[in-house]
């Protein structure tokens, strides 16, 4: 708005927006999920401008789509990270990016998604705003459409601030096979650049945690590189995104999914010095720790310089490299070879990260 | 990080290692008291590499493991009440007390919170003055300072609603208290460095002589302990038992006297509960009376806890070395990591825990 | 039982009458309490433990360290006969 080059008590019809219903309350109130008139206010004055080119033009109750070639993937997943925004990225990244991800994973390529909030009362109507914005250039930059959608507020106390569930349907190319199940002692595990960095840029600005980094969250959507891999045509067995419990919980579920035993050498990690330092800080170890832009692979031997060159070669996987090998002893358990030539069991985190003394 | 990363050297560390086993003749059974030092042997597979005349038994210099089941228990008691923020280290969440953790006062509705300092805990007594804040000041002569530090503050700030539930532990009276033991198979102890850089050094020539046995001040990282060890078994194989410092660059005869006189003024010496073990006496801290106003068990009463060790769980003996993991009738069936019935099992440094992860490897490699 | 880190003092300043410091870890800033080290200066290394500086990190003794953990390697080689040294050198290729 340019009201202040107007001369004074000029009048301003173009700068002007209406300043009901939502500018009077700076903060999300029980009406806004209610249904009503102020629930259409909310798509209309918030949520379709923030989301931009990616929302279709109608934010119905349901979306008719048109029909696709080949088999669907289909796939949901919630976000409550705390705090909401943190360096690199927001909640809004990562519903958008963490559900096409699991897409991609499976081999899809993301086509749509459905956007539900729950939003707590109180919450600033600015920081529900950006979130929407967030979700928007995401899904913008993944190429994904976002079709379908629905708002809910609870009380305040009965929850906090904003969570978000996407849905997503993606299709899977014709031959694309990725199961755990595929994989062979003699495999080799690839996993597509830094580890350890989402998670470190969320502790960074936790209440009680606070630390100065400038390590950024990896957000990022995968299914290009996914892509990618696959236009190779070397034998990828499957593939994760080792997001919560990171890439020690995802070779852990690999592992015991596949009857498998993985063998990795903590040498070959591509651990950032922050990442290090920050876990050395906290005692936490960087193979538990989460991230968001990141791919696990296992390849047939073979196959794999092709698959990392590939994958070096897109600006996802620029540090791509192999970290460990699937071997047929101790099926089910990681191990890792450690730095001075030891070897340790890598046990399934068993729950959330907390910052240890001992 | 600076003066970390050099002393993970692999090069270094085989040299250490060769050193080692071309030392070691006989057996030897050596005790890492901290609980740190035994994280970081698992983390970094060093037991593995030593030669098979050198046993490490895993020491009780673990809080997690040694705080007494009472004390959780009030802990538990007092993080439930709706008026009370509390505070803890993330280490003690998932302790089990007598019937529930931290985690699940937290999920019933208490007001628990994980902080990296006993600092924050008093930023947030000064933001919320209408709340009652407990910090759990557990730990080792390493940590004391810092909790120390925390009530003096609270005092000096005039921070009303601040508390501290208190249940230091000592060093020097629990490897008195393990030499005692008619059981005891220790040969030589590796000292806790962080806890020789609060303390400093003077209290264990005493014990080296009255016990006959070589005590090493030893640091964390993988050289440090390498060399912990090393010196160690020399002096073993030399019949030397004399204290050693492995660890100077972080550990001055001395210690740091401004910490010490903290500690002085804030606690007092008094006899204490190791969970598993028994009481030791004159093994740990408690607030001095000048600062019983900011102690959370007076300000809290606390009574009528009844507190229940799991009858199967055999983790005393596992804690005092007297028997491996393995022995016990509930390691890997109903005690596991996910689901804890003795501390030992709870902290990645706990020995039940480190043996878990490796009895699966084993089992696997036998079968 | 105690994790501590090394990290170098950056800045060093009073906060509600104690003296506090802005430690680099590598790279992650922390908040550090100086209280039991007041002579600290700006770019020593500090040990610290759960947000206090428990210890100076003393640089001359940690080279000092270094220096005979390295001449123990250079004895250590050359302790090794030659068929030792062949079968290590085989083993680091293959590493």
């Amino acid at each position: 708005m340019s009201a202040g080059t107007q001369p004074s008590g000029g009048l301003d019809f173009e700068g002007w927006t209406c300043p009901l219903p939502l500018r009077h309350t700076p903060n999300v109130v029980m009406g806004h999920g209610g249904g009503g008139a102020m629930s259409a206010e909310l798509v209309e004055s918030l949520f379709v401008p923030g989301y931009g080119e990616a929302a279709a033009t109608e934010l119905g109750d349901a979306a008719v789509l048109p029909p696709v070639e080949g088999r669907l993937a289909f796939s949901t997943d919630s976000y409550v990270v705390k705090p909401m925004f943190f360096p690199g990225g927001s909640i809004g990244d990562l519903a958008v990016n963490g559900t096409v991800n699991d897409l991609a994973m499976v081999g899809a390529r993301p086509l749509y998604l459905s956007t539900a909030y729950i939003v707590a009362e109180g919450t600033p109507m600015e920081q529900l705003g950006r979130v929407a914005e967030a979700v928007g250039r995401a899904a913008l930059a993944a190429g994904v459409r976002l079709v379908t959608g629905d708002t809910k507020v609870v009380d305040h106390g009965s929850g906090d601030g904003v969570y978000i569930n996407t849905a997503g349907v993606g299709v899977v190319p014709e031959g694309v096979e990725l199961a755990a199940s595929r994989m062979r002692p003699g495999d080799r595990v690839i996993v597509s650049g830094a580890i350890g960095v989402h998670g470190v840029a969320v502790m960074s600005c936790r209440e009680g945690l606070e630390f100065g980094t400038t390590v950024e969250s990896d957000s990022a959507a995968l299914h290009g590189l996914v892509a990618d891999v696959l236009a190779t045509g070397g034998d990828v067995r499957v593939m994760r995104d080792p997001t919560r419990g990171g890439v020690s919980a995802t070779l852990n579920e690999l592992a015991s999914a596949s009857g498998t035993g993985v063998v990795l050498d903590e040498r070959l990690l591509p651990v950032p010095a922050e990442v290090r330092d920050a876990c050395g800080l906290l005692g936490l170890d960087p193979l538990q720790v989460a991230n968001e832009g990141k791919l696990v692979a296992v390849v047939a031997a073979e196959d794999t310089d092709r698959v990392l060159k590939t994958m070096c070669a897109h600006p996802l996987g620029a540090e791509a490299t192999v970290i460990g090998e699937v071997v047929a002893d101790h099926p089910g358990v990681v191990v890792a070879r450690t730095g001075i030539g030891g070897t340790r069991v890598m046990d399934m985190p068993i729950g959330e990260q907390l910052p240890r003394i001992c | 990080m600076k003066y970390l990363d050099e002393f993970s050297d692999p090069d270094l560390a085989r040299a250490l290692l060769d050193q080692i086993h071309e030392a070691t003749t006989g057996q030897w059974a050596l005790m890492e008291v901290c609980g740190g030092q035994t994280h970081s042997i698992i983390r970094h597979g060093i037991d593995q590499l030593l030669p098979d005349g050198i046993e490490m038994i895993h020491g009780p210099g673990c809080p997690v493991c040694v705080t007494p089941l009472a004390v959780i228990d009030k802990a538990l008691e007092i993080a439930r009440r709706p008026e009370v923020i509390f505070c803890s280290f993330g280490d003690m969440l998932r302790v089990p007390g007598s019937r529930d953790d931290l985690f699940t006062i937290k999920s019933q509705g208490g007001d628990v919170r994980v902080v990296y300092s006993p600092l924050d805990a008093l930023r947030i007594a000064q933001d919320e003055p209408e709340r009652e804040v407990v910090f759990f000041g557990i730990g080792f002569e390493t940590t004391a300072p810092a909790n120390a530090m925390a009530v003096h503050q609270a005092r000096r700030l005039g921070v009303g609603n601040f508390s501290l539930l208190v249940s230091h532990v000592l060093v020097p009276p629990a490897i008195e208290a393990i030499m005692e033991s008619p059981s005891c198979r220790v040969q030589g102890f590796l000292a806790a460095g962080h806890v020789c850089s609060v303390m400093g050094t003077s209290e264990y020539p005493p014990l080296a002589q009255r016990y006959q046995v070589p005590i090493v001040v030893t640091g964390f990282e993988p050289l440090d302990l390498l060399e912990g060890i090393r010196r160690t078994v020399v002096q073993l194989e030399e019949g030397r038992h004399e204290v050693e410092n492995a660890y100077p660059r972080a550990v001055p005869a001395e210690g740091n006297p401004a910490a010490k006189a903290m500690l002085e003024d804030v606690f007092e010496v008094t006899d204490r509960t190791w969970r598993g073990i028994g009481e030791i006496p004159r093994s740990g801290w408690r607030l001095s009376p000048r600062y019983a106003d900011f102690d959370a068990e007076r300000r809290f009463s606390v009574e009528g806890i009844d507190t229940a060790e799991s009858a199967i769980c055999r983790s005393g003996e596992v804690l005092q070395g007297l028997i491996k993991p393995p022995q016990c009738e509930a390691f890997g069936r109903e005690c596991t990591p996910r689901n804890p019935l003795g501390a030992t099992m709870v902290s990645s440094e706990g020995a039940c825990a480190a043996y878990y992860a490796y009895r699966r490897l084993d089992l696997v490699e036998a079968g | 039982m105690c994790l501590a880190v090394p990290g170098r003092v950056t800045e060093v300043y009073e906060e509600s009458g104690t003296t506090m410091a802005s430690v680099d870890f590598g790279g992650v800033g922390k908040k550090v309490c100086l209280a039991y080290l007041p002579d600290i200066e700006v770019g020593e290394y500090v040990i610290v433990h759960v947000g206090f500086a428990i210890q100076r990190l003393d640089e001359e003794s940690a080279k000092e360290t270094l220096a005979t953990f390295e001449r123990m390697g250079i004895l250590t080689e050359e302790l090794a006969g030659p068929e030792e040294q062949v079968a290590r050198a085989a083993q680091e290729a293959g590493r």
